[in-house]
């Protein structure tokens, strides 16, 4: 349990995929103007991390991985899939955004409406196939993978909504004018990843 | 913008119209890689390569893709073609494609790509989607070479690994300055240049 707990907060404040890592930044400066929106996208993107890694580590495990296919017969057992990961990584996550849309649109027609335009946004978020490439990279098996892509979605979603708080203030603020907009929003994220740094130093 | 000059497409996205600087595309997987100038120059021929192929594949079969599935197919030009670079990284240049990482796998989703895809290749002849490609690929090329510049000369002295500045701890005059080697850095200069672009084109400047 305890081994959990530390992944899911290491994915959250230390490793934070868009402060540490910096993915998912097309999203992440363009759709955090004001907070109502960036909550919006931050649902969809846990939802659909907490989705995609667990699903693309039981493709990479039973699969891809050397060795892996040995439950296929004899003839398998050297077969090395792992160069066609990425392509069926971005399969998976493309049909998942896909399948959730539907299900989505179907059951839940007022999620749908506010999730909407952000689902196949997230299909070319990096911070997707970053979390899933991360996953394989460490070698995380099935409970830890459920847990790093909650806790890394999560982490992401974190920072997006500070960051679309600290926008809306700024509003307010007299920025120089070549500075205004996306120059002024570049350096409050490099300050924010700088307070996320501070959990760096922390031992879990 | 379908009868613009090969010249125009080229050279537009490098000052003009740059992807990171003014369409703000693509910075997602490459600032992680701009502590060096040596995996920021692979970095940069690799996605170069990939946008101008991808869009010149995406343009010869434009005609062809029913537009319901056409992010589905572009994603797997995208993705094949970031496979072919990581493939041949790993075989002539293992050490650099180790210390990329996961960077490599996430051109896919490097968002100059599939823009450039998307927005100009759907729309295009084979050869200028080709050239547009390389423009946005230089264009993308020369914001992270500036930062890896500063980057490394700052952060540990040294340009493409030769040391430049002599450091304090081998008895020379330099400081390193640690923060450069960090993440938030690379933060500061894009805006610092972004803001240097906007003075020079005052037209670039967004309401606030």
């Amino acid at each position: 349990m305890e081994h959990y707990l530390s992944l899911l907060l290491k994915a959250v404040f230390v490793e934070n995929l868009a402060l540490a890592f910096f993915l998912g930044m097309c999203t992440f400066l363009a759709v955090s103007k004001n907070v109502k929106t960036a909550m919006g996208l931050s649902l969809a993107v846990v939802v659909i991390q907490t989705i995609t890694v667990p699903a693309n580590n039981l493709i990479y495990q039973h699969l891809l991985k050397e060795g892996a296919l040995s439950w296929a017969g004899e003839s398998f057992t050297s077969a090395d899939l792992t160069f066609l990961g990425l392509i069926s990584y971005i399969g998976v996550i493309a049909a998942m955004v896909q399948i959730l849309e539907m299900a989505l649109d179907r059951y839940f027609p007022a999620l749908y409406n506010t999730l909407g335009i952000f689902l196949p946004l997230i299909t070319v978020n990096c911070a997707i196939l970053g979390g899933t490439l991360f996953m394989v990279e460490r070698d995380y098996n099935f409970a830890d993978s459920v847990v790093f892509g909650f806790g890394s979605g999560l982490g992401w979603a974190l920072a997006i909504c500070a960051l679309a708080g600290i926008r809306e203030k700024m509003k307010y603020s007299e920025v120089p004018e070549g500075l205004r907009g996306l120059g002024i929003t570049f350096i409050t994220v490099g300050l924010m990843a700088l307070a996320f740094m501070s959990f760096s130093g922390i031992q879990l | 913008m379908a009868d613009a000059s090969p010249k125009k497409v080229l050279f537009g996205p490098i000052l003009n119209n740059n992807p990171i600087a003014l369409q703000v595309l693509g910075i997602c997987s490459a600032l992680a890689v701009t502590t060096q100038l040596k995996t920021s120059l692979v970095m940069c021929l690799a996605v170069t390569f990939v946008v101008a192929f991808s869009s010149a594949a995406v343009a010869s079969i434009r005609l062809q893709i029913p537009s319901s599935i056409r992010i589905i197919v572009q994603m797997t030009i995208i993705a094949s073609m970031v496979i072919l670079v990581d493939q041949i990284l790993k075989a002539y240049a293992f050490g650099v494609s180790q210390q990329m990482s996961v960077f490599v796998g996430l051109i896919i989703t490097n968002c100059i790509v599939m823009g450039r895809a998307e927005g100009y290749a759907m729309k295009n002849s084979v050869g200028m989607s080709f050239l547009d490609g390389i423009g946005n690929g230089i264009g993308y090329s020369m914001i992270l070479l500036i930062v890896a510049f500063f980057r490394e000369l700052l952060g540990s002295g040294k340009l493409y690994g030769f040391q430049v500045l002599s450091v304090t701890q081998e008895g020379g005059w330099y400081e390193p300055n640690g923060m450069m080697l960090l993440p938030p850095s690379a933060f500061f200069i894009i805006g610092l240049i972004i803001w240097g672009v906007r003075t020079i084109r005052p037209d670039q400047v967004e309401e606030a």
